[in-house]
């Protein structure tokens, strides 16, 4: 017995026993976030059931579970209930609907079910019994099912025709008009006209003419557009037997998934995970996509490494290389580390109070007088966000590098000094090359901290709906004064501000999942960038 | 007296090293020379101190042009101390102090007007442990020329390709100079580091205990190139290895506990010491 303990049997199992609880954790919290999110693009089956009182219930299965005692007392225990998601939330008030096993006469899977995927109210259950067309209903079940989808294809298309025309052509008209009208603004901040300023002034003026008789002709075009979409329409037999009549321009997709082969479901899904990670978000963002949330994180990120690389780096390379190392030195180290411990919202707080307002508020008055009041740089935009993270993450970066340079074996720095190198080249030329995988190894630890942070952002930029992207067409490109949206807000938002939240809940699974493939993208390649980098200096030939 | 530059012209093995005499060189050569004739560098009383405790007592000693110069000794003398005061390599230690004077051909290296990298570029040093940054060989060669100021292709390629020959190096790495240092063999990184030294045209080149971390053949190479070297540098060593030191030194400096005991032709040490404690050490009775 006293062998077994001093042979330190015992430690070797709690030390492999710590590791494996870690990877079970990690495992099954991903399991869990894969399984409750990748579920929901499939096309699931729909049932139809017959209950005792004659009701028909459409829908489908999304669980069951044996009814507690305390509910049906009178009920013999074990039995069952079902929770079937019936949708059209518009007629039955709720989208879920608990039935007892008991009360079910019969369940079939007809195969003409058909699903309608809408742009409100959520998913329509039910048989398509007629195509409409300007009100009347036309070749009542004669319409075959490929029309059925050929139709829809068509809306979509003249959808998107639709969409190009209001976001593209009029918001490029919107944009010119309010760049002149700024201009004009600008023009008469000083409350008095020059005679070129006027001449300016009215040459504005014509343009702003030209481009509202543009806007005008082009919201001629959109409205011809929407009754020619609004004309035509489908007839959904629902459930209960009412008739519910969908305009063409309200359907995104129908499908009849007990039709569908088990390629075709698979094809079908494929397509609809491409939406999510593609597409916008739709109604309050429990539909729809996530594209802007993703692309959002990652330019923050991006943004972020580029201003707190630098900073970092060079505050670290004082710190070890230069400063004499004393009382002092070691005490603005313990308050960096400290700085690392500080809760997120606190850099929020200040984020918001020095770089929105204190900052932004100048800028605005300096640089876009002609916008105000309404804020340029004044209010949170992905830049403060991003200035924020950085603040955050600093002392993250400052650590990792000096931890690099100081694995640098003083033989190089001896090396190279004893070669004639001055301490700056001896930083520049070798000690920093080395110090370059401890260097990204911060790189990596700020960007899983930043792209992870949301408290922070929810005071300095972030947004539930942000209009447009702050990446785009029109100069200068990058709009670091734009709101953005941000897959960890995005994942609060739609999960716990959403008025369907048992709905919404696959979309946060999914949003959940895919934050983290974003991060472990960011850190992959951080990791390749890393290893490519080693070997650069490893084996420069320059 | 044009003693230098006349030495080089005469010595250089045209075959195989043909350094281009830097100008410093040709200024230093026409400063007086103090005490004699061939003397490169000079030290003076020189006390030297980490923090409180002083590792060396008033040494005092000449090192002769093109010779080889040995300082041997027991563990902590102070003899890779007063190697390293030779570049001024201990103003990289904190709390380090010299009293006294070191002299390269007649000026005080410790001075305050001088510029050290310009002394460390004059009197190079070659580790007791090989030291290649981790970069390929050829960029590890160039390191110093370069950041003296060679940008020329052609001129760096013709540097390394000397320095590498001058080290003995050439023929084993010439076809594979893009590729790492560290992918050498610890002899080869050694004569690597020396090359390195060599590249930037020094004077004089320090080595402390250059062989210890190596195997005998490896060791043998590195004395040879030594001796070879002596034609156009001048060269102080450390060394443990007392066979080493006879082997290799045309004077030698006996160190003990911080203080130079005895100083001369190496022939004379290691024959007839005037010291007891030289004589005790050498045949082998303490230390």
């Amino acid at each position: 017995m006293k062998g077994f303990w001093r042979g330190g049997e015992l430690f070797v199992w709690m030390t492999a026993s710590g590791v494996a609880i870690s990877l079970l954790m990690v495992g099954g919290m991903l399991a869990l976030i894969m399984v409750n999110g990748l579920g929901q693009f499939w096309p699931a089956t729909l049932q139809q059931a017959t209950l005792k009182t004659q009701e028909i219930v459409i829908g489908q299965v999304m669980g069951q579970e044996v009814i507690p005692n305390s509910v049906t007392p009178d009920a013999p225990t074990g039995q069952l209930r079902f929770r079937y998601r019936v949708g059209n939330r518009d007629v039955f008030g709720s989208e879920y609907r608990w039935v007892n096993g008991a009360d079910i006469v019969s369940t079939s899977i007809p195969r003409d079910l058909t699903f309608v995927e809408r742009r409100e109210w959520g998913p329509a259950y039910g048989r398509i019994s007629a195509v409409a067309e300007d009100g009347a209903t036309t070749g009542k079940d004669g319409s075959t099912w490929s029309e059925i989808v050929a139709l829809v294809e068509q809306a979509n298309r003249l959808r998107g025709r639709i969409e190009h025309l209001e976001r593209d052509e009029i918001g490029a008209i919107n944009h010119h008009l309010e760049k002149a009208r700024l201009e004009r603004h600008a023009l008469m901040l000083d409350g008095q006209l020059s005679p070129r300023e006027a001449e300016e002034d009215r040459r504005l003026l014509d343009q702003i003419a030209a481009l509202e008789k543009e806007y005008r002709a082009k919201t001629v075009t959109l409205e011809q557009l929407h009754n020619e979409a609004g004309r035509k329409g489908l007839q959904l037999t629902l459930s209960n037997g009412r008739l519910m009549p969908l305009s063409l321009e309200q359907i995104v997709a129908v499908s009849r998934p007990n039709e569908m082969s088990w390629i075709e479901k698979l094809l079908a899904y494929i397509h609809n995970l491409w939406l999510f990670v593609s597409s916008e978000p739709r109604e309050a963002n429990t539909e729809g996509g996530i594209f802007p949330a993703i692309f959002g994180t990652v330019l923050m990120v991006f943004l972020m490494t580029i201003a707190v690389m630098p900073f970092g780096v060079m505050a670290a390379v004082y710190l070890r290389e230069y400063a004499k190392q004393g009382p002092l030195v070691r005490l603005v180290r313990i308050a960096v580390n400290n700085l690392a411990g500080v809760p997120s919202i606190v850099f929020g707080v200040f984020g918001l109070a020095f770089f929105v307002y204190a900052l932004g508020g100048t800028i605005d008055q300096l640089l876009f007088p002609e916008a105000l009041p309404n804020p340029t740089f004044g209010t949170g935009g992905i830049l403060w966000a991003s200035l924020t993270l950085a603040l955050l993450t600093v002392p993250v970066v400052i650590v990792a590098t000096e931890e690099g340079l100081s694995a640098v074996p003083r033989d190089f720095r001896e090396g190279s000094v004893g070669l004639g190198a001055t301490k700056f080249e001896t930083i520049r030329h070798v000690i920093l090359p080395c110090a370059l995988p401890g260097i990204l190894t911060g790189l990596i630890l700020a960007m899983a901290r930043a792209a992870g942070e949301v408290a922070p952002l929810m005071l300095t930029g972030v947004v539930k709906l942000a209009p447009a992207l702050p990446l785009d067409e029109y100069l200068p490109f990058l709009h670091l004064d734009r709101k953005f949206m941000h897959l960890g807000f995005h994942i609060y938002d739609v999960g716990f501000q959403s008025p369907n939240v048992e709905a919404a809940k696959p979309m946060v699974y999914m949003t959940t999942l895919i934050l983290i493939l974003v991060v472990v993208l960011l850190n992959l390649a951080a990791v390749m960038l890393r290893n490519r980098l080693r070997k650069r200096f490893a084996m420069s030939a320059v | 007296m044009e003693v230098r530059s006349g030495n080089l012209s005469t010595t250089m093995p045209m075959a195989t090293v043909r350094p281009i005499v830097p100008q410093s060189r040709l200024v230093s050569a026409t400063q007086t020379m103090t005490s004699s004739v061939d003397a490169k560098m000079l030290v003076r009383s020189l006390d030297f101190y980490y923090g409180q405790r002083q590792a060396l007592f008033q040494v005092a000693l000449t090192v002769r042009t093109h010779s080889v110069t040995s300082f041997i000794g027991p563990s902590g003398c102070g003899k890779s101390t007063l190697l390293r005061c030779l570049n001024r390599m201990n103003d990289l230690v904190e709390g380090a102090r010299a009293v006294g004077r070191v002299e390269l051909d007649g000026t005080d290296i410790y001075d305050l007007d001088i510029d050290v990298t310009d002394l460390r570029k004059r009197v190079g040093m070659v580790f007791q442990k090989s030291n290649p940054f981790p970069k390929s060989i050829y960029d590890n060669v160039a390191y110093g020329p370069r950041l003296h100021g060679t940008k020329d292709k052609r001129r760096l390629d013709e540097l390394v390709q000397n320095s590498l020959q001058g080290a003995g190096l050439w023929e084993e790495v010439k076809d594979r100079l893009q590729q790492s240092a560290l992918g050498l063999s610890g002899g080869q990184q050694q004569r690597l580091c020396i090359a390195r030294a060599l590249a930037v045209q020094p004077e004089v080149i320090l080595m402390d205990e250059p062989c210890s971390a190596l195997d005998p053949i490896a060791t043998g190479k590195i004395e040879e190139l030594i001796y070879k070297l002596k034609d156009i540098y001048t060269v102080v060593i450390v060394t443990h290895n007392m066979q080493q030191a006879a082997r290799v030194s045309d004077q030698c400096g006996f160190f003990l506990m911080g203080e130079l005991v005895e100083f001369g032709d190496t022939k004379t040490i290691f024959t007839t010491p005037r010291d007891k404690r030289t004589e005790d050490y050498i045949t082998g009775r303490f230390g």
